[in-house]
């Protein structure tokens, strides 16, 4: 059977964790390419809307990269998606998602390594979680 | 000119929207002068029947409140569509899918067991028997319209022209729409009838608002004494008012604000918002803990939303069918 390959969608802070995905590319370290990346100015331009919408769209997976606390370019930004992302986790929960698909990390400009190995981590978690349920209007109706 | 046709029907509501439309009070009289109602089985004594003798599109305007939850408003939806020019989707039921819509929070089954069997504590039936579709008796066959396993809303399932938000839609936003049918004065399709601002932007607490606001604690109003002319959030109190469609009342705060409860977002969202649970966590977010916020850590912070109960009951009361997720998902068993 082919293995699951999960779909992950990345969005990463432009100052630290976008470069730090850079370094481990320029680095040549190996990780699976599974995430799709999405450059923001910050963490916290992340809205839990976008978030909501990768998960309805089909991603079964969502990563969020942003500077360390007390690195945050814009000063507090990622102290804000820090707490929107644990009040956002119970809404999914909620919603009968595992909150698990969504994953917050800090990685700086010159954690190439840290990245390579999140997205390997992820990735796996993912795989092992499977598809992100789906849900389906017109089967819905015709089953009433 | 003949007086304009106008329907009214109802699917998955608790009867407030027709209520609604007898709020009219006197101006009802002057409405009814002006319409021709051709079906509303709530006040009016008409039978299906009627309507599909109706030709294609005979009905001038269609109000249609209640989300869709069966085969028989699926059904009644669509006929009066096909019958329909014009389809408006009343009250919150209909437009966001409204309190019948948080079932979307459970499936079929888990409702079922809750209403008919041996979960619901009032309840004896020991055969465990369920509303079936079809049922065998002496006298012959007896059927029931199918019941969905999610609750949806009326443009879900039909294209509709027009929405009046709310629950119930205020009267003066229904004659309002009324009067703006009659004159052929309507703004592009698929508009909602209602200002496009926020509930905050038009609320006389404003002033009250601190310029940044910061909270430290969640309080529910069932358990506080509201100060009567303070902004909400900054007494603590979750208020929809952010990311909630002002338009409640024609001039003035929101209706619940006016006696002193918070708004719980009935009107739905303004256009600029897609989903009114992530916007809404997105703002508490924000504004929740920011003082000496470099000092949360996980199990703080995790503290800090243990407050807020319900949170997706809480954001999307009026308009969970209607939110990017529409339901609850089940993860498959690992």
């Amino acid at each position: 059977m082919k293995r699951f390959e999960p779909k992950i969608v990345c969005f990463l802070c432009k100052w630290c964790t976008y470069a730090g995905a850079d370094l481990a590319g320029t680095s040549r370290l190996k990780y699976p390419a599974n995430g799709i990346v999405i450059k923001t100015l910050c963490s916290s331009r992340i809205d839990s809307e976008h978030i909501l919408h990768a998960f309805a769209r089909g991603s079964d997976g969502i990563f969020i990269g942003g500077c360390h606390p007390g690195d945050c370019h814009y000063q507090t930004g990622n102290y804000k998606t820090k707490r929107r992302i644990v009040l956002l986790k119970r809404v999914l929960e909620q919603m009968g998602i595992n909150p698990d698909r969504l994953r917050l990390e800090w990685i700086s400009a010159s954690e190439g390594n840290k990245f390579a190995r999140q997205m390997t981590d992820f990735t796996e978690q993912i795989r092992a979680l499977g598809p992100i349920p789906k849900y389906d209007r017109k089967e819905d109706i015709s089953n009433g | 000119m003949a007086k304009p046709k106008v329907a009214f029907y109802w699917c998955a509501s608790c009867g407030g929207c027709e209520e609604a439309i007898i709020d009219l009070n006197e101006k009802i009289l002057e409405v009814a002068d002006l319409i021709n109602i051709v079906f509303w089985p709530c006040a009016m004594d008409f039978k299906y029947a009627d309507v599909r003798k109706m030709a294609d599109q005979e009905i001038d305007a269609c109000f249609i409140n209640g989300a869709i939850r069966t085969d028989e408003q699926l059904e009644m939806a669509k006929l009066l569509r096909k019958k329909s020019k014009m389809v408006i989707s009343f009250g919150a039921c209909s437009h966001l899918g409204g309190i019948p819509g948080l079932a979307n929070f459970y499936d079929k089954h888990s409702i079922f067991d809750v209403s008919y069997k041996a979960a619901c504590p009032s309840i004896e039936n020991p055969e465990n028997i369920v509303p079936e579709t079809k049922v065998k008796v002496p006298e012959g066959e007896l059927t029931l319209p199918a019941f969905h396993n999610t609750v949806k809303s009326l443009d879900q399932v039909v294209t509709v022209d027009y929405y009046i938000p709310g629950c119930s839609p205020a009267p003066y936003l229904t004659l309002e729409a009324i009067h703006k049918i009659l004159a052929n004065d309507l703004p592009a399709k698929g508009s909602v009838l209602a200002p496009d601002k926020s509930l905050c932007d038009v609320c006389s607490r404003n002033d009250t608002k601190p310029e940044k606001l910061m909270l430290d604690e969640i309080n529910r109003i069932s358990l506080v004494d509201a100060d009567p002319e303070k902004c909400f959030l900054a007494q603590g109190i979750i208020c929809m008012g952010p990311v909630t469609r002002a338009g409640c009342r024609k001039e003035g705060d929101g209706r619940c604000i006016t006696v002193n409860m918070p708004c719980r977002g009935c009107y739905g969202a303004p256009n600029n918002v897609k989903d009114v649970g992530g916007k809404m966590v997105s703002a508490l977010a924000s504004i929740l803990g920011v003082e000496n916020e470099e000092d949360y850590d996980e199990e703080k912070i995790t503290k800090l939303m243990d407050q807020i109960v319900d949170p997706a009951g809480t954001f999307y009361r009026f308009s969970l069918p209607v939110s990017m997720l529409h339901r609850t998902r089940s993860e498959k068993q690992i």
